[in-house]
């Protein structure tokens, strides 16, 4: 329908993955520009998984140098101090994710997430952002919105065994089929911003405590200037007061936010591996599907908890909205 | 672990992340580029060598400090006996098939090593976990049998495409360049049986000095003309379809065409795609294009050309290969020339080598997904966390707001017959039925054992093996051609034969019941086996069938042949879960579950059955 026709080469590599969403889904992902920021395990899955299925371009953004932490649970890089001695981790996983196909087309750019402009941002189809504040979430969510063509937004994150992903796809329309038709839908995303700012009391009591314990430790983060991912253990009080002055100050009983759960996600602040692989494939799903507009997309948060086992999606929007 | 494909280059990565220390990896397979989109460990120039090795080569490079152990061989070579297995602490399956998976599943039952099972197609996938007395073991339940046709639908009656593949690939393809010898349904009509069979194999031989290009025009007009003709006749078969229209090979080519497809040929015969495939000497260069029926025709006679010009060699041996280029344009343009006899829209080679080739449909997310699952439950088993097995279920379309599904796993099947004592029955003429088709059609078809041992109390009938003398061999090559009741210690009613698979370790019982009269179309066998688990087959009732081909799914719980139209029924038979107290809710949902993969039904919303609850939900629910 585009136009252009895959190639051979294109067809034979691809072919498994056409019988899944079809030629055309393929040329419009050849065709997609993918920027990823925060080089951690997670990423890597996705970041492998888009080059798998093969994005047009992908970019990737991360600064820091390369530790033994750093490359806990990620697989693009390997583990000789020789090779990324001196790197960053954004240049030591684009060699390698260069290598798992051709056809993409990775680079590196260099710069912190809060000083990239609209322009930037325009240079891309799907923007995904991990280890971040709250505020560079909030202000790269906007940048996003304030351009005339829709950029996919994502925010990704792991914290010992659980994951949360949050999607914006703005106003989305896409094509799904059922039984032998293809129907046309079309869904209203909030942004981040308006998304966390939804009162806690307006939820259905049974949202996944994970919404409210993520909501937690990033606002923890932000009002003690902390790094992401530098609340620890020693943190737990503090972070147990501001559970206990949110739950308050939202009106909603402190159980939403369980002690034992907020525990567990500061005390371990590794990626867990195969939490990783399960919250980059998902990811790495949705990112097809937002590409090619196939398929029903999540709306608007996913959570995994390895504890439980559950892969739950949650619709965290102002149900006045729009209204 | 046993597979090094899509699952495995996901799972061994994982696993090596995850702090795993000390992995074996199995894999007969060797690359091929149509893996490279989602095994992400190869790379171009890995195309041919080792999946196992080239899998472990380069997770080491990540994490060069553990110990990975590869194998280029079949799980089911003798070597990978008990013994090996009772090395491990855990077994985790990245497996292609139904034949394999039970394989492993009965080594690992009787070495007793936990086994953690998985299976991916497109975006569904499963993990299970089969804990040898505590869960079901991956025989308790039914397993969706591959997709078969009855034959007077395949020979008479195509009313979808995928009929016109058959066709062409079990029946056409194999007549003309497979074993001759083979029996071939390829001119049974549902009337009569007016051709003498004599006559039936003389039209597909070449005759000596027959050029190749005559030949195939008498192999055009023989099956797409004059059979048509002769179905045509039979008026009862069309009261209620439409008219087949034969076609002949000059209604399609012109004398035009068909010089100029030989001097295409001549021109190009130094191109080396030319002698592979008919596409490349025709000029053709799109497989998602859907040819015309002259350009289908062109295609059939140029395939026919070059098996004889450059393969004459093969021609006798071949069998249909989806990687073998040739063959599936011979596939795709004999089953599109049908398909446009029958009114049936064509489809592209791209397409119809999926059909014919039963190509699982595979993604790296949904891989990696699963393979992360299994991860998981692998360190519950090295845990013995048994309260916390799940089996998990990663679903298309959210189920309760839910895309990752765990259930609790399901407790052995009493009355299964791998991982219970139960006895099997079997109802059979034992006055009529061999040793030989016991041994093929139960034993080995039914029953997937590799090196049986046939006894009946202390006494040997049959076995097989490399250390027997010769006597021994003769003594039971000559049981095999006895019927049961004549055998040196007479199988009768009442019988009890022990049947047992060495290698597997896998032993079970049998109860010969005499039955004289069987039903032809109902037990094609000529025998009955019971308290066997079925599978179940989507299939209308028919006197006999025809499958696609071996399944080769990546997955135990959707059909290979995901047709939205053609739902299997499974009778789910009743379950309890490991704990005692009945938790209606979960097990409607797991049964819900399991019916759901199987049938892909879509969910509709419907909010009456929640798994729903915090973390220890499950706990809660039990003491309740």
């Amino acid at each position: 329908m585009d136009g252009e026709e895959l190639t051979e080469q294109e067809t034979a590599l691809y072919d498994r993955q056409i019988r899944v969403w079809g030629a055309d889904a393929q040329r419009r992902l050849s065709k997609a520009h993918v920027l990823v920021y925060g080089m951690k395990g997670t990423v890597a899955e996705f970041c492998k998984n888009i080059v798998l299925a093969g994005v047009g371009s992908l970019t990737l953004v991360d600064d820091r140098v390369a530790t033994e932490e750093a490359l806990s649970s990620n697989f693009l890089i390997p583990l000789d101090e020789n090779v990324y001695n001196g790197k960053t981790l954004a240049e030591l996983c684009c060699d390698s994710l260069k290598d798992f196909n051709p056809m993409v087309r990775v680079s590196v750019e260099k710069g912190d997430l809060l000083s990239f402009g609209v322009d930037f941002f325009n240079k891309f189809d799907v923007v995904v952002v991990s280890c971040c504040s709250l505020a560079a979430k909030k202000m790269a969510n906007d940048r996003c919105r304030k351009l005339s063509k829709r950029v996919a937004f994502y925010t990704v994150d792991c914290r010992d065994s659980c994951g949360e992903i949050f999607v914006d796809l703005q106003d989305y329309r896409y094509s799904k089929k059922k039984l032998e038709e293809t129907i046309e839908c079309q869904l209203q995303y909030p942004s981040f911003e308006e998304a966390v700012s939804v009162p806690w009391r307006a939820l259905p009591r049974k949202t996944s405590k994970l919404y409210f314990a993520m909501r937690v430790i990033e606002n923890y983060e932000e009002a003690e200037g902390r790094n992401p991912g530098e609340v620890l253990i020693a943190d737990l009080p503090g972070v147990l007061k501001l559970k206990k002055e949110l739950c308050t100050a939202q009106s909603v009983n402190e159980s939403h936010v369980p002690d034992n759960l907020l525990e567990r996600l500061i005390t371990n602040t590794t990626e867990f591996p195969p939490v990783c692989a399960i919250i980059g494939g998902i990811l790495g799903q949705e990112v097809i599907k937002a590409i090619s507009g196939k398929g029903d997309p999540l709306k608007n948060f996913f959570f995994f908890d390895a504890l439980d086992g559950k892969g739950i999606i949650e619709d965290i929007s102002d149900p006045n909205a729009g209204k | 672990m046993v597979g090094a494909g899509g699952i495995g280059c996901e799972l061994l990565k994982t696993l090596a992340l995850s702090g795993f220390q000390d992995i074996h990896i199995i894999d007969m397979d060797t690359i091929e580029v149509s893996n490279l989109n989602r095994q992400f460990l190869f790379r171009q120039s890995h195309v041919g060598q080792s999946k196992a090795k080239v899998a472990r080569d380069a997770v080491l490079k990540f994490r060069p400090h553990i110990n990975i152990k590869s194998y280029h061989a079949n799980v089911k070579d003798p070597d990978f006996n008990v013994e090996f297995f009772k090395q491990f602490n855990v077994v985790l399956n990245g497996l292609d098939n139904l034949d394999a998976r039970r394989h492993v599943n009965r080594l690992c039952l009787a070495a007793d090593v936990p086994l953690v099972e998985s299976g991916t197609t497109g975006f569904l996938g499963q993990v299970t976990v089969h804990v040898k007395g505590r869960t079901e073991c991956y025989e308790c339940q039914p397993k969706p049998a591959p997709k078969t046709y009855p034959v007077c639908t395949i020979t008479s009656t195509p009313s979808k495409f995928v009929h016109c593949i058959v066709w062409a690939k079990d029946l056409l393809f194999t007549k003309l360049f497979g074993d001759k010898n083979q029996e071939n349904d390829l001119n049974i009509r549902s009337s009569d049986g007016a051709s003498s069979s004599e006559n039936v194999v003389d039209v597909f031989e070449r005759k000596e000095d027959e050029d190749v290009e005559q030949y195939g025009r008498r192999i055009f007009d023989h099956v797409f003309g004059y059979n048509i003709e002769l179905a045509l006749s039979n008026e009862e078969t069309w009261k209620n379809r439409n008219r087949p229209k034969p076609i002949y090979s000059k209604d399609v080519l012109s004398d035009e065409l068909a010089h100029q497809n030989g001097s295409v040929n001549k021109n190009l015969a130094t191109d080396d795609g030319s002698l592979v495939s008919a596409m490349a000497s025709l000029g053709m260069k799109n497989p998602q294009d859907i040819w015309s029926l002259s350009e289908n025709s062109r295609i059939f006679f140029e395939t026919l050309r070059l098996f004889f010009t450059n393969r004459g060699k093969e021609i006798g041996n071949l069998s249909f290969d989806k990687d073998d280029q040739l063959a599936v344009e011979f596939v795709t343009a004999a089953a599109n020339i049908r398909a446009a006899s029958f009114g049936i829209p064509l489809h592209s080679l791209f397409e119809a080598k999926g059909i014919a080739g039963n190509i699982v449909h595979a993604v790296a997310t949904t891989n990696a997904i699963i393979a992360g699952l299994i991860v998981i439950e692998a360190i519950k088993v090295l845990k013995s966390d048994i309260k916390s097995y799940r089996m998990t279920y990663c679903l298309e379309h959210p189920s309760r707001k839910m895309l990752l599904m765990p259930v609790e796993p399901f407790e052995p099947n009493k009355s299964c017959y791998v991982c219970s004592e139960t006895p099997l029955s079997l109802e059979i003429n034992t006055h009529h039925s061999k040793l030989k088709d016991f041994v093929e059609k139960i034993v080995k078809a039914k029953l997937g054992m590799n090196f049986p041992i046939i006894m009946q109390g202390s006494a040997l009938l049959y076995e097989v093996g490399d250390d027997l003398d010769e006597d021994m061999v003769a003594n039971y090559a000559a049981n095999l051609e006895k019927v049961l009741a004549e055998l040196p210690s007479p199988v009768t009613s009442g019988t009890v034969l022990t049947v047992e698979d060495l290698q597997q370790e896998f032993t079970c019982n049998i109860n010969i019941k005499h039955r004289k009269e069987f039903d032809e179309e109902k037990e094609p066998d000529g025998m009955l086996l019971s308290g066997w688990t079925q599978p179940p087959s989507a299939l209308e009732k028919e006197d006999k069938s025809i499958s696609n081909g071996a399944s080769t799914s990546d997955t135990p719980i959707a059909a290979t042949e995901a047709e939205k139209d053609e739902i299997g029924i499974v009778s789910a038979a009743k379950k309890r879960r490991l704990s005692d107290i009945v938790d209606s809710e979960l097990s409607n949902a797991a049964d819900e579950a399991r019916n759901r993969n199987q049938l892909q039904v879509i969910d509709d919303e419907d909010d009456l059955v929640m798994l729903e609850g915090n973390s220890d939900g499950y706990k809660k629910k039990r003491l309740q």
